[in-house]
Formats: structure tokens, C-alpha cells, sequence
């Protein structure tokens, strides 16, 4: 069966006797479960930077991660060599977790077919030809540049992945996956009478090169967004300060739920009581106006799986139901505890970082207002369009996102630009005071990356234009925008 | 694997490509070995050990040059990254300021920087556990509210690093690190059961730098319980004090802003002000590549030159920009010993040890001299724009009302802009401390906008 990937058992002579060898390895002391996370990654990335090619990276990393569970307990030990002396070696220091007679290895492997595949791709990105790339980039930096005059610079990366992974368990299911992953970002600097402005845009997802063919992916598009938003901040004004009305644009924007609510409800931090959403499934935590949900199976996205990296399916996780709480992101671990089942949200950075909950794609349903007639319903407030990074403290709930693309409201309409700003809130109150969502949901371009003790896997977000009734912003002009103080 | 191997490899790959075509090459090995434990009410929550190592080769043909990274260390793995970077590089723009140091900016520190301690590697695990049961015993017996805990992390961790490249430079060095963390979670039972959390760790090149773990534990439970009942303040404009953590940050934001690659692109708010007044009088900041144990301290940079210290603020002007060879000729300056380099890609600009200099008052003066304002304790989010200095994160602390800390603060952002912040640090305090590349003292900067209720 195609979805079925053979790369190590053809380029690394990998048998099913091996794993049985390494498995049996891992529970030599003891423990209840083990598996081996081998991958193998192929990147190659360009950089151009006034006009010229200036870096231009091709790499191979590869491993094998040996992950033992005794209970709570977790062993894990890694190789970059897939010697068998070597891999038996770190399955033996995983093995130290546990301690007790070693249990039976397991016998009779089965390799799982899958009949879906998220991310089929005509030609892998790093099989694509050098020249192929270096005109995606030449191609942004052109038309940034002829935006506008008062672009000065542009800075324009490019960077692709093929990741092959198998995972065998000692539950005796091997899987294996080969996951395609493209990103092109563009950024750029506008100048006016000495003043300076910054604008970045970028896009990408589980794709093939032929994703930059679509006109809403070209590489023009991302430029002209990137020099777009640069030469807008040229006007901008002191962003106002305090509580007040804030629009969110569709799309990016979504990184509001990613971090008011998304990383809350991972079930490691759940099952640890340390999160301030623990013990709070079946409440409302949210205006009944929002369903969100974490979808790991959408065709192509940055944040989709055909598996995680436990190798459970990935799914359609509905996290807030019409307000109520319904569910936690699980990994194996966290099921177990929790005894609930794993929802395919076990991810980690590569093989040398044990697995955790992650999201995927984290989205909010489209609602039924109009979105024009949102911004028309707000006399004074913040029509927030896009967005830098957020951060999220899951145990206080306290949350921020910082806009970098942002214009005042008055009257019902949207007037000047504001300069970058944080927005802060509370992550189980604020979409308690979601008062309108738009008809018109849109998930992101395809360039969010999410951190966690350390770790980095791609995200996608997605939202409607949505109303949140009052929301703090942080900018420096209390004066002249901050009704409520 | 020992020095001399790794130095070989990197020679051994260095000549490999200039065989092969390339007119200059270099190459960078790192070999390391990591382990971490978490314990977690009492319990081992996961035990992790592990070496790894990566090669990782720049050529240049002519003046265009490219890149590539391995962990596959074989005679056939070397070849093919040869024949992969000389085919990237062919494709890569003709760029005059690229390739190697000149020949006479190559060199090494002489003097012993102790940056390695044998004791890092051999502390029994059982041993490092027991640390990590005791720093997280002292956090939950600190007080009855502290009910949880998300665990204590010890970590210990030694690197070997070599560099060669075609001009002749071979050198390598090894490298200990070891850390104890905790984080806490205090629970209010009388406002509501509201959660907070804090943490503390200490860090040190040798074992015995570590600070008692009883003491991480208990000064993580203070932090935490502190916060309990935090509440928002109404917006407003008052001084900030920055304690030690979060100025590090601070003095982040002015390192990011002296990189060579963001002033030749003007990408820097700071770009263009060589010799001018920047900061406060009162603000020296140095980075210092030789100080004894020190997190950014190395005999050379990653292209093989000597670091000294640099003067980057001298009395609030702006006295030097740091580089590496790449932003040193876009600049016509010299080098000062800052490239920094991952296996991938190209060396870029990284900190020695970047610090403010402290000043005579202790933190607790500093806050007593405040009337009304916010002592910043944590600051979470990406808000800060280089390129314009824009600056916006979000904070928590304490309320500082007459002089002393009143009541704790949350769900706040505090905002200005980064030249304006660096000429209004009013007080600098004598609490220095190096807990990694980035170090800075308590600092008061007068008039930021808190944003609030």
C-alpha cells in the first residue's frame, strides 16, 4: 500500500527483527510500554539579502529516539548513528527508568496501512531543482521592491524539509510517515524622510513547489503584503493603551486561540493540575457563540499529520463546543493517566526530544455576522489585522499576542494606522466576551512555528472576524484612546 | 571523542573540499553529550541522556559560497556534503564581503577561560536526582500554599568544538554546563483557588557553582507565592523598575540592535549612531569574551578570531558595534570576534558575555526611591520592534507604592520605545549577576506607559 513509507527499511536495511531486537533492549529492566522514533530529515534553505544570494544550506539529520515508559516515568535516550551497536546502547540507558525483571520483547510486528494521505505531493520540495527555488526568491525581491519606491529592504528565505519517520511500539504497531514541509517568508524595511518601517509576510504548508503557482500564494503576493504592510506603519500613529473594543481580522490573527486557550488545554499540563483550565471540562469558557477545534487532517496545512509522532491518526479534536469545554489535547502519556483515549496530538521536535501535546491546526467555526457590519458596530476600538508572536503563562491564564498590522476604529469605521502593540488578556475569560463572529473563517498562510520546553513543530491557526468586547492593549496613547479609564 | 579527532575531521573535510574545487573552506564539528532529569512531586518524571554530534562545512568558489551540515561523519557522507556545497555555491550570488577572516585577524586566546569542569560529567545520576528531589522538596515544604509544582530540572551537558578552515587555523575546546530549576505553583485558597507560578534555577560552568539546591527551591516558592492575588492596575505612566532577570532582556533588545547585519541594513534603531550619546550617562555595556567561566566566553569565535572585550556603551555613547567578518567588511571595520555558527548555514552574529555594568545602589534602594510605580518581575511576548525600537511585552510584578512593594500586579503591558527607554535609565543597580550570555543589574527607567484597566 502506498501510504506506507519503506525509506529505512530500504535505505537503512531496517528488518522488523531489528525493532523486535531494540524493543526487547528498551524493556530489559522492566516498563510497560517502549518505542522507537527513527527519522530522517533533509532541509535545504537560501537566504537573499540586497538583491543577492547570500546563504544557501542543504543538510541531512538523522536519528533514532528510544522512549521508555514506567508508569509516569519516562527514560529516553537518542543515537545519530543507526548503528545496531549503537541504538541497542541507548535503548539500554532508556531501559534505566524502570526497574524490575525485563519484560517479554515483543514478537510479531505489524507495519499499519494507512489509506490517507494529508499531503501528497507531485515531487518533494528537496528533489526540486536549486535554480527552481532560487527564482521563487529572486521573484519576491523583484516585486517587493516594485511596490513602492520606499522600499529599502528586502530580506527573503526560503526553506524545505523531507522528513521520513518510522515508529515501532512495543504494542507491536510499526508506523511510518513521510511528511513534505515548504516555507517561503519575505521582509522587508520601507524609509520615508529618515523614518523607518518594518512589514513581513510569509507562506508555505505540507506542499509541493506548485503551491507557489496559485496567484494567492505567488511569491508576488507574500512580497507585496510584506512591502504593503511596511510603507502602511509609515503613517502610523502612538497605539492607544488600555481596555477597549477589539475586531480581529480572519486568518493569522487566530494565534489568539493558540495561545489564550490552545496550550491551556494540553493534557500534560491538565492531568498535572497546573494549567488554569484544569478540572474545568463541561464548563463554559467561552461566549456560545465560539466552537474551536484542532484539526490535524486538513490537506496540506503546516500544522496536519497523517500521524503524530507516537504514531496514533491524527483527528478532529473539538476542544470548546458553543462555549462549553469538551476536551484536552492528548499524547499516550496523558491518555494513559487520564484514561481517556489519545486524540493524535503526541508531537516532538525531532528524535532527539520526548514526545508532549501539541496542537495542530487550532481554529475557531465560522459564525453568522457579517464581518463589515462588525467593524460598523464598534465607536471606538481596534481593528487588529496581523500579527508577530505570542506567549502564554498556562497556569496564571494570562496571555499576549503582539500586532504588528493594527488601525484605529471610529465611529464604525476603520481610520489610521497604530504602531505594533501587545494585546493581553485572560485566557479562560476572553472568549467569554466574544460578542460577534464573522461568516468568513480563514486559516493561515502557512508560517507559524509554536514553542514549548524548548521544542519547535509547525502550527496552523485559523479564525473568522471576530468582536472581543473589551481587551487590553498596550500601546503608549491613554489619553486620546482609552474610554473606560 | 577526544579534541585531536575532532580537529582532524575538520581538517580532514577542510582539505577534502579545496581537492574538490572550493578556493576556501572551513568547517565546524560539535560533539556533545546532554542529560536531563525532571522530578516531579518526588517522583522521577523522566530521565534523559544522550551524545550527539554534527559536522558542518562552508566553501566558496570564487565569491559566491554556500553551505552543508551532516551527523554522518563517513569518508562517503564528506564527500557528497563537498559535492553539494560546491554545487550550491555555483548558484549563490558573487558577494564581495564574503569568505574568510583576513589572515591577520585569525588567532586565539592563550590564557585559560575555564570553561570546562570534569565534575559536570562525572556527577553519579543518582546523585543529580537527589538534587533535584531536594531543590523541589525545599519549593512545596516553603509554605502550605504551595500545593504543586510543574517539578525541578537538573541538567548537565559537555561540548567539544573544533574549527579548521583553508587559511591554515585549527583549534578546539571543550565546555561544561549544568543547571538546577525549579518551578512552583502556589495556590490561593481564600481568593477563589487562583493559581500562580514562578520559578528559579541556577546555573554554572562546574558543579560547584551550583547554588544550594534548598535555596533554588525556596526562592522559586517565594517568587510564586508573591504573585498570589495579583490583580491589573488602571493605565497609566509611571517608572519601572526592571529587576535583574527581566533587564537581561533589556540589555537582549540593545544586542540584537549593535548587530553588524541589522545596522548595514538598517534594520536597527541604533544604526548610524556610532559615537553618538544613546543611553544614559550612567550606562556602560560591555561584551566581554575572556571573563573566567563565563557562559559566552571561547579562546576564538566560529571563524577562528580572537574575542576581546568590546566597549559597545561607554557612559551612554555608543562606541562600537559588534561583528563578524561578513558585517566587518560590509562596515569597513574590523571583526570583533562575534561570529556565531550552528552547523547550518553561515556564521552569524552572536554575544560574548553581554552585560550592563553595575551601579552602587542595592535593588531594595532602588525601589525605596520610587513613589509610585511598577516593579517588572516577568515579561512574556514578542512585542519589540528593532527596526523602529518600538516596545511593547507583557508584564507582571509588584505595585510599588511609597517606596514598598504594595500588591501584586498581572495582565498588564508596559510600552515606549527602546531609545527612549536606554536615555531614561535612571538608576542602575550593584546586583550583577552572569547567569548566561546576557547579564544586567536591577535597572529604574522613568516614564513608561503601563497599559492596564
Amino acid at each position: 500500500m502506498e501510504s506506507v513509507d519503506r525509506f529505512f527499511f530500504e535505505y537503512y536495511g531496517l528488518t522488523e527483527r531489528d525493532l523486535e531486537r531494540y524493543l526487547g533492549a528498551a524493556l530489559s529492566a522492566g516498563a510497560h510500554y517502549a518505542d522507537l522514533y527513527f527519522e530522517h530529515t533533509t532541509t535545504s534553505s537560501l537566504l537573499l539579502d540586497e538583491s543577492l544570494i547570500k546563504s544557501a544550506t542543504e543538510g541531512i539529520s538523522m536519528g533514532c529516539g528510544i522512549r521508555v515508559l514506567a508508569g509516569e516515568q519516562t527514560g529516553y535516550a537518542y543515537s545519530d548513528d543507526l548503528a545496531p551497536e549503537k541504538i541497542l546502547k541507548a535503548a539500554k540507558i532508556a531501559a534505566r527508568i524502570a526497574s524490575g525483571p525485563a519484560r517479554v520483547s515483543t514478537v510479531g510486528l505489524s507495519t499499519v496501512e494507512r489509506d490517507h494521505n494529508f499531503y501528497r505531493v507531485a515531487a518533494p520540495p528537496t528533489d526540486r531543482a536549486l535554480e527552481e527555488k532560487l527564482e521563487l526568491v529572486r521573484r519576491a525581491d523583484r516585486a517587493a521592491r516594485d511596490y513602492d519606491p520606499r522600499i529599502g529592504q528586502v530580506r527573503v528565505t526560503y526553506a524545505d524539509q523531507v522528513r521520513h519517520i518510522l515508529i515501532a511500539g512495543s504494542d507491536g504497531r510499526v508506523v511510518t510517515d513521510c511528511q513534505p514541509l515548504v516555507r517561503l517568508g519575505v521582509s522587508t524595511i520601507a524609509r520615508q524622510n529618515g523614518k523607518l518601517q518594518s512589514g513581513s509576510r510569509g507562506g508555505g504548508g505540507r506542499v509541493g513547489l506548485d503551491f507557489f503557482e496559485r496567484p494567492q500564494h505567488s511569491p508576488e503576493h507574500f512580497a507585496r503584503e510584506a512591502a504593503r504592510q511596511a510603507v502602511v506603519q509609515l503613517e502610523a500613529r502612538e497605539a492607544p493603551a488600555g481596555e477597549m473594543e477589539v475586531v480581529l481580522a480572519p486568518g493569522w490573527p487566530g494565534i489568539l486561540l493558540h495561545e489564550a486557550v490552545g496550550h491551556g488545554l494540553e493534557a500534560d499540563f491538565n492531568r498535572k493540575g497546573i494549567s488554569a483550565f484544569s478540572g474545568r471540562i463541561g464548563q463554559r469558557v467561552a461566549s456560545e457563540l465560539c466552537t474551536v477545534v484542532d484539526d490535524g487532517t486538513i490537506p496540506n496545512r503546516r500544522g496536519s499529520l497523517n500521524v503524530d509522532d507516537e504514531g496514533s491518526p491524527t483527528r478532529r479534536n473539538v476542544l470548546i463546543e458553543k462555549g462549553i469545554l469538551r476536551g484536552y489535547l492528548q499524547d499516550r502519556l496523558s491518555a494513559e493517566v487520564m484514561r481517556t483515549s489519545r486524540t493524535g496530538n503526541g508531537r516532538r521536535e525531532s528524535y532527539e526530544h520526548i514526545p508532549m501535546p501539541r496542537m495542530t491546526n487550532t481554529y475557531m467555526l465560522a459564525g453568522s455576522d457579517d464581518p463589515e457590519e462588525i467593524i460598523r458596530s464598534v465607536k471606538r476600538g481596534l481593528y487588529a489585522v496581523y500579527f508577530g508572536g505570542g506567549q502564554v503563562d498556562i497556569t496564571s491564564g494570562k496571555f499576549v499576542f503582539s500586532a504588528s498590522e493594527a488601525y484605529l476604529i471610529e465611529d464604525g469605521q476603520v481610520t489610521a494606522p497604530v504602531k505594533g502593540a501587545t494585546l493581553i488578556g485572560d485566557g479562560p475569560t476572553v472568549l467569554t466576551r466574544v460578542t460577534a463572529v464573522g461568516h468568513d473563517l480563514e486559516l493561515d498562510e502557512g508560517i507559524g512555528t509554536c514553542g514549548k520546553e524548548g521544542q519547535s513543530v509547525p502550527v496552523g491557526v485559523g479564525l473568522p472576524t471576530i468582536k472581543v468586547s473589551h481587551l487590553t492593549v498596550g500601546g503608549t496613547a491613554p489619553k486620546t484612546a482609552s474610554p473606560i479609564l | 571523542m577526544s579534541e585531536a579527532y575532532l580537529e582532524q575531521i575538520a581538517q580532514e573535510l577542510v582539505s577534502r573540499a579545496v581537492r574538490a574545487g572550493a578556493a576556501a573552506a572551513d568547517v565546524i564539528v560539535r560533539e556533545g553529550d546532554e542529560f536531563s532529569t525532571t522530578v516531579r512531586l518526588g517522583q522521577i518524571e523522566n530521565l534523559k541522556e544522550a551524545g550527539s554530534r554534527v559536522l558542518g562545512l562552508r566553501v566558496l568558489v570564487g565569491m559566491r559560497s554556500a553551505s552543508a551540515y551532516s551527523s554522518d561523519f563517513s569518508a562517503a557522507s564528506m564527500d557528497r556534503l563537498v559535492e553539494r556545497a560546491l554545487a550550491m555555491a555555483r548558484a549563490a550570488s558573487e558577494d564581495a564581503a564574503g569568505g574568510l577572516p583576513d589572515s591577520d585577524w585569525l588567532g586565539r586566546h592563550p590564557g585559560e577561560l575555564e570553561l570546562y569542569f570534569s565534575d559536570v560529567a562525572e556527577i553519579p545520576t543518582e546523585r543529580r536526582i537527589a538534587i533535584a528531589r531536594r531543590a523541589e522538596q525545599a519549593a512545596l515544604d516553603a509554605d502550605p500554599r504551595i500545593k504543586n509544582s510543574e517539578g525541578a530540572v537538573v541538567e548537565a551537558s559537555t561540548t567539544t568544538k573544533a574549527y579548521a578552515n583553508s587559511l591554515g587555523f585549527v583549534g578546539s575546546y571543550r565546555s561544561s554546563y549544568c543547571a538546577v530549576s525549579v518551578t512552583a505553583i502556589a495556590l490561593d485558597s481564600s481568593g477563589g483557588g487562583r493559581m500562580q507560578r514562578d520559578y528559579w534555577y541556577s546555573v554554572g560552568r562546574g558543579a560547584d557553582a551550583l547554588d544550594d539546591p534548598e535555596a533554588v527551591g525556596r526562592r522559586a516558592a517565594e517568587r510564586a507565592l508573591r504573585r498570589l492575588g495579583a490583580r491589573k492596575v488602571a493605565t497609566c505612566r509611571v517608572p519601572v523598575v526592571f529587576d535583574a532577570e527581566t533587564a537581561r532582556s533589556l540589555v537582549g533588545h540593545v544586542f540584537e540592535a549593535v548587530r553588524g547585519d541589522a545596522i548595514y541594513r538598517s534594520a536597527s534603531f541604533l544604526a548610524g549612531k556610532l559615537g553618538e550619546r544613546v543611553a544614559a550617562e550612567n550606562v556602560t555595556i560591555l561584551d566581554d569574551g575572556l571573563r573566567p567561566r563565563g557562559f559566552g566566553s571561547r579562546p576564538f569565535d566560529d571563524e577562528g578570531v580572537a574575542p576581546g572585550v568590546t566597549p559597545v556603551v561607554e557612559n551612554g555613547r555608543l562606541q562600537s558595534y559588534l561583528l563578524n567578518t561578513y558585517a566587518a567588511r560590509k562596515l569597513n571595520l574590523r571583526t570583533t570576534g562575534n561570529a556565531a555558527r550552528g552547523a547550518s548555514g553561515p556564521p552569524a552574529i552572536g554575544p560574548k558575555n553581554f552585560y550592563l555594568a553595575p551601579g552602587a545602589r542595592t535593588p531594595d534602594a532602588i525601589i525605596r526611591s520610587v513613589s509610585h510605580g511598577l516593579y517588572v518581575t516577568e515579561l512574556i511576548g514578542f512585542g519589540v520592534n528593532l527596526v523602529t525600537g518600538d516596545y511593547s511585552r507583557g508584564a507582571s510584578g509588584l505595585w510599588i507604592e511609597h517606596g514598598e512593594l504594595a500588591f501584586p500586579v498581572e495582565e498588564v503591558t508596559i510600552a515606549g520605545n527602546l531609545a527612549d527607554i536606554l536615555t531614561h535609565i535612571t538608576e542602575i543597580g550593584s546586583d550583577l549577576e552572569f547567569r548566561g550570555v546576557l547579564a544586567a543589574p536591577t535597572v529604574l527607567v522613568e516614564g513608561l506607559t503601563v497599559a492596564g484597566r
